[in-house]
């Protein structure tokens, strides 16, 4: 008798088991599926537009069909040319202070700050440097678009560069010091060549990120229909020719829009797939 | 080069970045001053936004961004913790995991303009179907729409760092309760979940804090009409959404100033919902060691 409570009661918690099981494998299926629509979505969709003028004409006038986007590859290229030359040497040396200031006061709190940094919505970041570069300067421009994505860069490639920083040996260092080699040629010369992977791929992971960011570019680098490398006027990129494409009324931009789209989610993937097999080397 | 050069040059480079932060702030402050000192305390629960005439109140905004990111947090909640769970507590096969994973990554990165690309052409039509069926204004466009999307684009996030709280629990634990011959639900409802509450809170808050500052989707989808929204099938528009739509066609200096505000008051919301995740994610590292 009492063996047959105990056997119902484990039957019902079995029961229960099974029942919760089936509770997240059906939401957790249904994220998978999503992603895979989107991703289907926009390989399909982004497929038809690929073609040799998509890449290598510029934008047709309004309303005539063909053309490319030409204008925008170059001008992605170049707006991610500046903010990396500008992001790379500061999140260098901001990170080597949190590395030789570990655990002070003043790293902690630039520490706090790089972490709010990362935290700012990119269109806040578009204000910010439409007041501090674009009204200076009169003009939009790609060099302002250049500044604006480097701010986004930069807390991500802080923080990565850090933690690669933090992984080389302390032998290395101690032993390198022990040489009598002055604090600065141990870094140099040492710890950076060390950690170098991981800087390639902060560096990597910071293009990633910001390619596909629209916001801090709508009011810095604007827009251009015309293929440009001027740095000092505006330019166009592959995330503002999508917003710009899908609101106007051709079906041949929308089309294009979406080759836009999966050229962009092509570069933005193989740099982190990239990043992520050397990752696990 | 000696030591001392080399310390100075980190310290400068140190000391940039936190100008940079100071000066975000400084730089809103300043230049929303004209359009605050012209709408005084109104300006934050004035629910008339018209450049015409002048007046700018942020009310139709703040409401838009918290409904948008509530009802998208609602939708990915659920959701996400089904998919951490699974991906961290289910999954044994470390070739199925490493899969999982990729995906979960891939949709984090896919920019946040395609996202909007997407909703456009696929959530829009089907919320404007929704819509007449049940007799709402066939906009397509609105409140519902960008919370979908918005919900879709944190999921990666949430789940991804439900995963890593729940893998984050002592192996010791979930031993122990096997032994003690629990099932699966009971040991993840009844000793993992609970062990790593506040890191899954803490990851909850910070993806909060990202679909309050998400600004391409939302723009694209939710209609741009200055007005508070009324239900989800009405239009209306974020603090990010209304920058991103109305900055570069700023009517006079003060509406310019007054987005200029709004884009303060946005960083001070995202700054807060930021720290206080952040502060809960140690506080759920220190609970047990680590």
């Amino acid at each position: 008798m009492e063996n047959n409570v105990f056997a119902g009661q484990y039957r019902g918690r079995k029961r229960k088991d099974i029942f919760f099981r089936i509770a997240v494998m059906v939401p957790a299926g249904i994220v998978i599926a999503l992603l895979f629509l989107i991703l289907a979505q926009v390989v399909v969709n982004g497929a038809k537009s690929l073609n040799f003028d998509f890449f290598f004409q510029q934008q047709k006038p309004f309303g005539e069909i063909g053309g490319g986007i030409v204008q925008a590859i170059v001008g992605t290229l170049m707006l991610l040319a500046t903010a990396i030359v500008i992001a790379l040497p500061f999140s260098l040396l901001a990170a080597l202070y949190l590395y030789e200031h570990k655990g002070s006061k003043r790293a902690n709190g630039l520490l706090s700050v790089v972490n709010t940094l990362q935290g700012i919505p990119s269109i806040v970041i578009g204000v910010v440097i439409y007041s501090w570069v674009v009204v200076p300067m009169k003009t939009f421009s790609a060099l302002s678009g250049g500044i604006a994505l480097s701010i986004v860069m930069l807390p991500l490639m802080i923080s990565m560069i850090k933690e690669s920083l933090e992984m080389v040996p302390a032998s290395y260092v101690e032993a390198a010091l022990a040489l009598g080699a002055p604090r600065w040629r141990v870094i140099v010369e040492i710890v950076l060549p060390a950690a170098g992977s991981g800087i390639l791929e902060a560096t990597g992971l910071g293009i990633a990120r910001s390619a596909g960011e629209t916001a801090p570019l709508l009011f810095t680098a604007f827009g251009n229909p015309f293929l440009s490398l001027n740095f000092k006027g505006p330019i166009s990129a592959l995330p503002l020719v999508i917003y710009e494409y899908i609101k106007s009324p051709y079906d041949d931009w929308h089309q294009k829009a979406w080759g836009a789209a999966l050229l962009l989610v092509v570069f933005v993937l193989s740099l982190n797939l990239f990043i992520g097999t050397r990752k696990k080397r | 080069m000696n030591d001392r050069r080399f310390n100075a040059l980190l310290g400068f480079a140190a000391l940039v970045i936190v100008f940079i932060f100071a000066g975000f702030l400084f730089t809103l402050v300043v230049q929303s001053l004209p359009a605050v000192k012209q709408e005084g305390a109104a300006f934050l629960y004035g629910s008339e936004w018209n450049p015409v005439t002048t007046h700018f109140g942020a009310l139709p905004f703040i409401i838009g961004t918290l409904m948008t990111s509530a009802i998208a947090l609602v939708i990915a909640i659920p959701l996400s913790l089904s998919a951490g769970i699974v991906m961290g507590e289910y999954v044994n096969s470390s070739w199925i995991r490493s899969i999982l994973n990729t995906l979960i990554n891939v949709l984090a990165s896919i920019p946040s303009v395609v996202f909007g690309l997407w909703g456009i052409e696929v959530v829009i039509p089907l919320i404007r179907k929704l819509a007449m069926l049940v007799g709402a204004p066939p906009y397509g466009a609105g409140i519902l729409s960008a919370s979908l999307v918005l919900a879709i684009m944190i999921i990666p996030y949430m789940s991804s760092m439900t995963r890593e709280a729940l893998m984050n629990v002592p192996a010791g634990l979930r031993e122990g309760a096997f032994a003690l011959g629990l099932t699966k639900q009971e040991v993840v409802t009844g000793i993992a979940l609970p062990f790593a509450k506040n890191s899954i809170f803490a990851g909850i808050l910070l993806s909060l804090g990202r679909a309050l500052g998400e600004t391409m989707a939302v723009t694209m989808l939710i209609g741009n009409a200055t007005r508070i929204p009324t239900s989800l099938f009405s239009l209306g528009n974020t603090l990010a959404s209304v920058i991103a739509s109305q900055f570069n066609e700023a009517a006079s200096d003060v509406h310019r100033s007054a987005m200029m505000g709004l884009a303060l008051i946005l960083l001070v919301i995202t700054m807060l919902a930021g720290w206080f995740g952040r502060s809960l994610m140690s506080k759920g590292m220190g609970a047990y060691g680590k």
